[in-house]
C-alpha cells in the first residue's frame, strides 16, 4: 500500500545543499508494523514527513494506495492526510485548554459529519486507545503524558486511516508509560492497522515486525523482526 | 461547513478568554482614545469659534458713501443714500443671511432723575440683537408691535444705567428723557465690554420707527448691519449686497457706488487662522491616536496569531484545508475587531460625555467622521494583521509550522 521509489530530499541552506535523503526505495504492505530507526541526522524524520504527506520529495516517486503523492498540491495533500494517515507526534500536539473529546474530533472539522456522529466516533476511538471515559471532558493540559498520547492516538484513529504514523511517540514519556503506549500500538496493529514508527531507541523499535535502519539518507538495513524474541 | 466555521471561531475565541480579552481591550482603547481626543478637540474648536462669533465675525455693515458738497468730500457715511427699503430688499432677496438691521444713530444728552449723560441713541429693529450679538440682562428688547406703533420705549446699555441710575439698579420700568421726549425703559443689555467711543455698553436702543418719527424725520438710515449665516458665506453675501444695491440705486459703475461695505476683516482673518491651527491640531491628535492605537492592535494581533503557528500546523497536519484555516482566522479577526470596535465607540462616547459633564468650560463634540475613521482604521489594521500571519502560517508546510517556536 506504500511504495517509495528512489526518494531524494535536498535542503538548500544558503549556498550549501544537504541531501537528507539520498535515494530511498522500499514498500510497506497493509497490516505491517514497521519501525524506522536511525541516529539523529540520519534522514529518518525527513522520511517520515514524506511518508506522512507533510512534505514532498525533491525527486523520486511515492505512492499511497496508488495515489502519486509527489504530484499533489497543498489542498490535495491535506485531503490525503485527512483520509489516509493518522499522526502521533512526540510532543503530542494537542490543542491547549481544550477538552479531550474536542481534540479527538479536530480532524472531522469541515468534514460534513454531523455532531452526534462525530462525538460517537470520538468516544469509540478514545475507548479503543484505552482512555477512561471519566476523562473525556477534561482539558488537555490537565492530563498526564501517557494520557495525552492516548488522546493523540485516538485523534489519529478518528478518520479510520489506512496508516498510523508515529514520530518518536515515546520520546517524552517515562519507561513505564512508554511500554503502555507501545502496547497500545501493538494492539492497534493486531486489529489490522498499518503502523509506521520512527524512533532512535532500539527497544522501542523492537515492538515492530520489521525494522528499517536509516543512516546518512540511505537504507542501511531492512530486516524482519520478531518482537517476542526480545521482550522479557 | 459554515456552522463549523462559526462554532470553531466562537469556541477558539472563548477558549482563551484572556488572550481575546486583551486583544479586544487593545482595540477598545485605540478607538475610544481617538473618538475622545477628537471630541475634546472639536469641542475646544467650537468654543473658540463661538467666542469669536460673539464679537460678530459674520457681520457686514453697509454704510452710505461720501457726499460731495461744493467739491468738498464730506467723508464716508455722510451721504443720505440708504433707506429702510434697501434693508428690506436685502432681507428678502439675499440668501445666506441671518439678520438685517438698519439703524439710525445720533448722539443725545439723555436725562433721568436729575442725572444726565451724553450717549448714542440707536434706532433699529429686533434683528440688531442677532446681527450685533446683543443679549439681554434684564427685561426684553422691544418687539415688533412696539416697532409698528413707534412706541416710546428704550433698551439701555449697562454703562447708561450706571450713569443715570447707579450700579446694580434695575432700570426696567423707569423713564428717561431723550431729545425732550419721555421713553420708557423696557430692557437692559448684557455687558459686552469695550471702552471710550467704542464702548458697546454706552448706548440706548429705540425702535427704528420711533427714531424716524421723533429724531430724524426722514426715511434714510445711517447704516445697515447684516449677519451672514456663516463665515464661509461672507464673500458671496457681500458681493450679492453690492450688486443688489447698485441695481436699486441705478448705478452701473461700481466705482461710483453711493455706499460702502465694511466687515470685520481682522477678526475674520484671526478667526480663520485660529480655526485652521485647530484643524491641524485636531488632525494631528487624530492621526497620532490612530497610529498609536493601530500599532497596538497590530502588535496584539501579530503576537497572538503568530503564537498559534503550531496550532495552525497541527490543523493542517490532521488534514484541514488551507482555505478553512484562513477563513477561521479571518473570522476570528473580524469578530475581535467588531466587538472591540463597538465597545470602543461606546466607551469613547461615554468618555466624551463625561468630559462635558465634569469640565464645565468644555462641551465636547462627538464627530461621526472620527467614529468612522477610528472604527475603519482599527478594523482594517486588526483584520489585516490578524489574517496575514495566519495566512503565512497556513502556507507553510505543516512540519515547518509545527516546529515553529
Amino acid at each position: 500500500m506504500i511504495e517509495c521509489k528512489n526518494l531524494v530530499k535536498t535542503y538548500i541552506n544558503g549556498d550549501v545543499e544537504t541531501n537528507a535523503l539520498n535515494g530511498v526505495s522500499f514498500g510497506i504492505k497493509k497490516g505491517e508494523f514497521v519501525s524506522i530507526i536511525g541516529p539523529s541526522g540520519s534522514g529518518k524524520s525527513t522520511l517520515m514527513h514524506i511518508l506522512g504527506a507533510l512534505d514532498t520529495p525533491t525527486s523520486g516517486e511515492y505512492f499511497i494506495d496508488g495515489h502519486a503523492v509527489s504530484k499533489l498540491n497543498d489542498d490535495e495533500l491535506s485531503e490525503l492526510r485527512k483520509n489516509k494517515i493518522g499522526f502521533v507526534f512526540q510532543s503530542f500536539n494537542l490543542l491547549p485548554r481544550t477538552t479531550v473529546l474536542r481534540n479527538v474530533m479536530l480532524p472531522l472539522l469541515y468534514s460534513g459529519v454531523n455532531k452526534a456522529e462525530r462525538e460517537k466516533r470520538a468516544r469509540e476511538c478514545l475507548s479503543y486507545a484505552g482512555m477512561e471515559e471519566s476523562k473525556f471532558m477534561n482539558l488537555s493540559n490537565q492530563l498526564s503524558g501517557g494520557q495525552m498520547q492516548r488522546v493523540a492516538i485516538a485523534r489519529a484513529l478518528i478518520n479510520n486511516p489506512s496508516i498510523i504514523l508515529a514520530d518518536e511517540p515515546t520520546g517524552n514519556l517515562d519507561t513505564k508509560t512508554s511500554r503502555v503506549v507501545m502496547e497500545a500500538f501493538r494492539e492497534l496493529n493486531k486489529k489490522g492497522h498499518t503502523i509506521i514508527l520512527i524512533t532512535h531507541e532500539m527497544d522501542v523499535a523492537d515492538y515492530a515486525n520489521r525494522i528499517i535502519h536509516v543512516r546518512d539518507g540511505i537504507i542501511e538495513k531492512d530486516t524482519p523482526n520478531n518482537p517476542n524474541d526480545h521482550i522479557i | 461547513m459554515f456552522s463549523d466555521l462559526f462554532k470553531e471561531t466562537i469556541w477558539s475565541l472563548s477558549s482563551n478568554k484572556v488572550r481575546s480579552g486583551l486583544t479586544i481591550l487593545g482595540i477598545v482603547i485605540g478607538i475610544a482614545s481617538v473618538i475622545t481626543m477628537v471630541a475634546i478637540g472639536q469641542g475646544a474648536k467650537n468654543s473658540i469659534s463661538s467666542s469669536i462669533e460673539a464679537i460678530g465675525s459674520n457681520l457686514i455693515i453697509v454704510m452710505p458713501g461720501s457726499q460731495r458738497v461744493g467739491g468738498i468730500n464730506q467723508g464716508g457715511g455722510s451721504a443720505q443714500s440708504l433707506t429702510i427699503e434697501d434693508a428690506d430688499a436685502i432681507k428678502i432677496q439675499i440668501s445666506s443671511i441671518k439678520a438685517v438691521a438698519p439703524s439710525i444713530t445720533k448722539r443725545y444728552q439723555v436725562t433721568a432723575k436729575g442725572n444726565n449723560t451724553n450717549t448714542q441713541a440707536i434706532g433699529t429693529t429686533e434683528d440688531y440683537m442677532v446681527a450685533r450679538n446683543v443679549s439681554m440682562d434684564a427685561g426684553s428688547f422691544f418687539n415688533t408691535q412696539q416697532m409698528k406703533s413707534s412706541a416710546k420705549v428704550a433698551v439701555i446699555g449697562p454703562s447708561v444705567r450706571d450713569d443715570l441710575f447707579g450700579e446694580n439698579v434695575n432700570p426696567v420700568g423707569q423713564t428717561i428723557r431723550i431729545n425732550n421726549m419721555d421713553f420708557q425703559i423696557v430692557g437692559m443689555t448684557k455687558a459686552k465690554g469695550g471702552s471710550g467711543p467704542n464702548n458697546q455698553d454706552d448706548v440706548i436702543y429705540v425702535p427704528l420707527t420711533s427714531a424716524q418719527h421723533y429724531f430724524s424725520g426722514d426715511e434714510y438710515v445711517n447704516n445697515i448691519s447684516i449677519a451672514a449665516s456663516d463665515q464661509n458665506a461672507m464673500a458671496s453675501v457681500q458681493e450679492d449686497i453690492t450688486n443688489l444695491l447698485l441695481k436699486r440705486h441705478k448705478i452701473s459703475d461700481p466705482t461710483k457706488a453711493d455706499f460702502s461695505l465694511m466687515n470685520q476683516n481682522d477678526i475674520l482673518s484671526t478667526a480663520s487662522s485660529i480655526t485652521s491651527t485647530f484643524t491641524i491640531l485636531l488632525s494631528s491628535i487624530a492621526g497620532i491616536s490612530l497610529l498609536v492605537g493601530g500599532i497596538g492592535i497590530m502588535n496584539m494581533m501579530l503576537t497572538t496569531v503568530t503564537e498559534r503557528t503550531r496550532e495552525i500546523g497541527l490543523r493542517k497536519a490532521v488534514g484541514i484545508k488551507k482555505i478553512n484555516i484562513n477563513l477561521q482566522f479571518l473570522a476570528e479577526a473580524v469578530v475581535l475587531t467588531l466587538l472591540g470596535g463597538i465597545l470602543g465607540v461606546v466607551l469613547g462616547w461615554i468618555a466624551s460625555l463625561a468630559v462635558t459633564h465634569f469640565v464645565s468650560s468644555l462641551k465636547t463634540s462627538i464627530s461621526f467622521s472620527a467614529i468612522m475613521l477610528a472604527f475603519g482604521v482599527s478594523a482594517g489594521v486588526g483584520i489585516v494583521f490578524g489574517f496575514y500571519p495566519a495566512r503565512r502560517a497556513a502556507n507553510l508546510s505543516p512540519i515547518e509550522a509545527l516546529r515553529y517556536e
